[in-house]
């Protein structure tokens, strides 16, 4: 066995210090699940470049650094500032998370129907719900991603969405997930897990945000069930802070006609990492990817995304699109698993990305492993820059040239944005990415 | 208005306009014809200001401005407006904001309250009603999955909506059949008047059974070889350009 690297070790012992007081509060299944967590990370480690499912992203800026446990962090936000972070407008069950924790006085999570649970993950362990132990880290795998791992073996509190057969939830659920600007950073590692009986409905907002300066690094894991014919629509909206760090893996299964959207959308983080994993386990389960990164400055954005397809008729669409601007660097790795069985499958992916300096860099490589024979898969992937010829025709129109910049920049990104559904959350990122372009106050006409 | 000097332009190294000369006067319609090679899309690119056309001698006047020191969003500002022979799709911006960021524009470059969505709404729908565009159009986005003859109507509806001093107009009519053609005629008919200029280039005479100009330019090898008034049209239909060629080259 080769020697534990020095951050892993720092780990490893913080979590043979707190095994003796988890060991006294934690129901077993779960003490049990920590133990092996933490012994998959200690055999793995942090990734390196080396490795294929990390060549493009450097994960030493995280493991370089250390954390103090989430707990320490000294800062508490004011109801003021939480309500600013919502969207206006938006009818929400919201639950606000300060580094990590739920912090129930700045929630607002209203009248849930019968049969739907939002509460707190710690509180949902802690009185170890029934059912709670078959679903919590079901889905999760370790492979290829330690960062998971460690979320296991540290995780506090979090999220559990519970929602009973047939139910629907008219109002989504917000998840608040806010990095504090800490004197010493902070690492949290928020779970959440979103379990859909068969034939319910709901809308699930994910949203990471940062104070400003924070430097605090949130290694969320969130698991997704769903039963026979459930629907959700899961977004995924990291806004850390220019300075934060952020790694995320989200791993869903789907059952029978079950129906999965996300919406990944990061316009945060200095260095920021997305696993996206959907197992499409029986016929007609399907998967819908949007994502969108924006990298300015010296951010770095990393989304890798898993399909497997592991039944007949079962479909997936992925549409990715990457916005490089300053030294920014963006990636996207999507691969697309179809199995020997899973005939008439359908799996169509697209990843389309706008470099806007030349310090820029993005990296974009989709790969289709197919195994059946009856399938239509396709993927497409391009990089490229501004169309001048675009730009002249807005030109020749009047519009001065920092506003068609901006402007087609707008319109490239929102292609993805206008596909989420819930329209203050839309226009709220509209006007967020509308502001980081040139000439922002001139495009108000257009968005 | 549109004062062209011995104007020499090079495209890629290439000298394409060899020593153009044009006077356009307030109120006149002008047609360039010619070959395909003459320097038709040339002078249009250059008139417009597209990056990659290097002016190597001459001059071009405009309005007392010497046009070729603006940038295209000048030129447009000041009045003088270019409908494409290929206008461009811009997935994701719609028609509607487009025309009203293009107008608006102009309103401020003049100093002229803007228009809101309401007002501008009101002002658009006359004006589509005249190229028989539905009003579903404007909320497209711009010419994104228009056939041939829809993007044509819409750079003349854009045309009628910022009225233009100086209305330049690409090979408009290329790629139309009878129906479009009569419906862009039309358009660019009721752009007629008194105190604006449009300019036509194109490569066939049937645009000009339907918009009658007052003078007409054959474009050869980078040079006006002839000019005359509408009836050189007629000729050039009867004759086609050869005998023309032939006499430039005698």
């Amino acid at each position: 066995m080769s020697t534990v690297s020095e951050p892993t070790k720092t780990y490893v012992d913080q979590f043979n210090q707190l095994e003796g007081e988890l060991a006294r509060r934690l129901p077993s299944w779960w003490l049990e699940q920590k133990r092996a967590a933490l012994t998959r990370f200690s055999a793995a480690g942090f990734p390196d470049p080396r490795q294929e499912e990390w060549k493009y992203t450097n994960v030493r800026p995280i493991t370089k650094k250390a954390f103090l446990p989430a707990q320490q962090g000294r800062v508490q936000p004011s109801g003021e500032e939480v309500a600013q972070l919502r969207f206006p407008a938006l009818d929400a069950h919201v639950l606000v998370f300060v580094n990590g924790r739920l912090n129930i006085a700045l929630s607002q999570i209203g009248d849930l129907p019968a049969g739907v649970r939002a509460m707190s993950l710690g509180e949902a362990i802690a009185q170890d719900v029934e059912g709670l132990s078959e679903r919590l880290g079901a889905a999760v795998s370790y492979d290829n991603n330690s960062f998971a791992a460690l979320n296991t073996a540290f995780a506090e509190d979090g999220a559990y969405i519970e929602l009973a057969r047939d139910t629907r939830l008219e109002w989504p659920v917000h998840l608040i997930f806010l990095a504090t600007n800490e004197e010493e950073p902070v690492v949290a590692h928020p779970r959440v897990l979103v379990a859909a009986g068969a034939g319910s409905e709901a809308t699930v907002v994910e949203h990471y945000m940062g104070q400003e300066g924070s430097r605090n690094w949130n290694n969320a894991v969130t698991e997704v069930l769903l039963a026979a014919n459930a629907s959700l629509e899961h977004y995924l909206l990291q806004q850390e802070s220019i300075q934060g760090y952020h790694v995320g893996s989200v791993y869903v299964r789907g059952s029978r006609d079950s129906r999965y959207t996300s919406h990944n959308v990061n316009l945060g983080g200095r260095l920021v990492r997305n696993d996206l994993n959907a197992s499409l386990l029986e016929p007609g389960a399907r998967a819908v990817l949007n994502g969108l990164f924006m990298v300015g400055g010296r951010q770095h954005v990393d989304n890798h995304t898993r399909v497997h397809h592991a039944a007949p008729h079962t479909s997936s669409e992925e549409t990715y699109r990457g916005v490089g601007d300053g030294h920014g660097r963006g990636v996207f790795k999507g691969r697309v698993w179809v199995d020997r069985d899973a005939q008439k499958v359908e799996a169509h992916q697209n990843s389309a990305n706008l470099l806007l300096s030349e310090n820029a860099e993005i990296d974009t490589k989709p790969e289709l492993e197919i195994y059946a024979d009856d399938v239509a898969c396709s993927h497409g992937a391009t990089v490229g820059q501004l169309d001048e010829d675009s730009l002249f025709y807005l030109r020749s129109r009047a519009i001065d040239q920092d506003t068609a910049r901006g402007l087609l920049i707008f319109a490239f990104a929102d292609e993805v944005v206008e596909r989420l559904g819930l329209e203050p959350v839309r226009a709220a990122l509209e006007e967020r990415i509308a502001g980081r372009l040139p000439d922002s106050d001139k495009l108000k006409g257009f968005v | 208005m549109l004062s062209i000097h011995d104007l020499h332009a090079r495209v890629e190294g290439a000298e394409i306009l060899k020593g153009i000369d044009l006077e356009v006067r307030p109120g006149e319609v002008h047609a360039i014809m010619g070959p395909n090679g003459s320097g038709k899309s040339t002078l249009c690119s250059v008139l417009g200001g597209r990056d990659g056309y290097e002016v190597t001698a001459g001059s071009a006047q405009y309005m007392g401005h010497d046009l070729l020191e603006l940038a295209p969003e000048e030129r447009a500002r000041e009045g003088m407006l270019m409908a494409f022979q290929y206008p461009v799709e811009i997935p994701g911006v719609k028609n509607i904001y487009l025309l009203k960021a293009a107008y608006n524009a102009l309103r401020r470059h003049r100093g002229e309250p803007e228009l809101d969505t309401f007002e501008f709404l009101g002002l658009v729908r006359e004006k589509l009603k005249l190229m028989r565009m539905d009003e579903s159009f404007l909320h497209r986005a711009v010419n994104e999955g228009f056939s041939g003859g829809e993007k044509k109507r819409n750079e003349i509806l854009q045309m009628l909506v910022l009225e233009p001093k100086l209305a330049i107009l690409d090979e408009t009519d290329s790629g139309l059949d009878i129906d479009a053609l009569k419906i862009v005629s039309e358009g660019v008919n009721s752009l007629r008047r008194e105190d604006r200029a449009i300019v036509m280039v194109t490569h066939y005479q049937r645009l000009l059974n339907h918009v009658e100009p007052d003078y007409v330019h054959v474009l050869s090898q980078g040079k006006i070889i002839k000019s005359g008034d509408k009836t050189l049209a007629h000729d050039l239909e009867a004759h086609g350009y050869q005998w023309l060629l032939d006499e430039a080259a005698a």
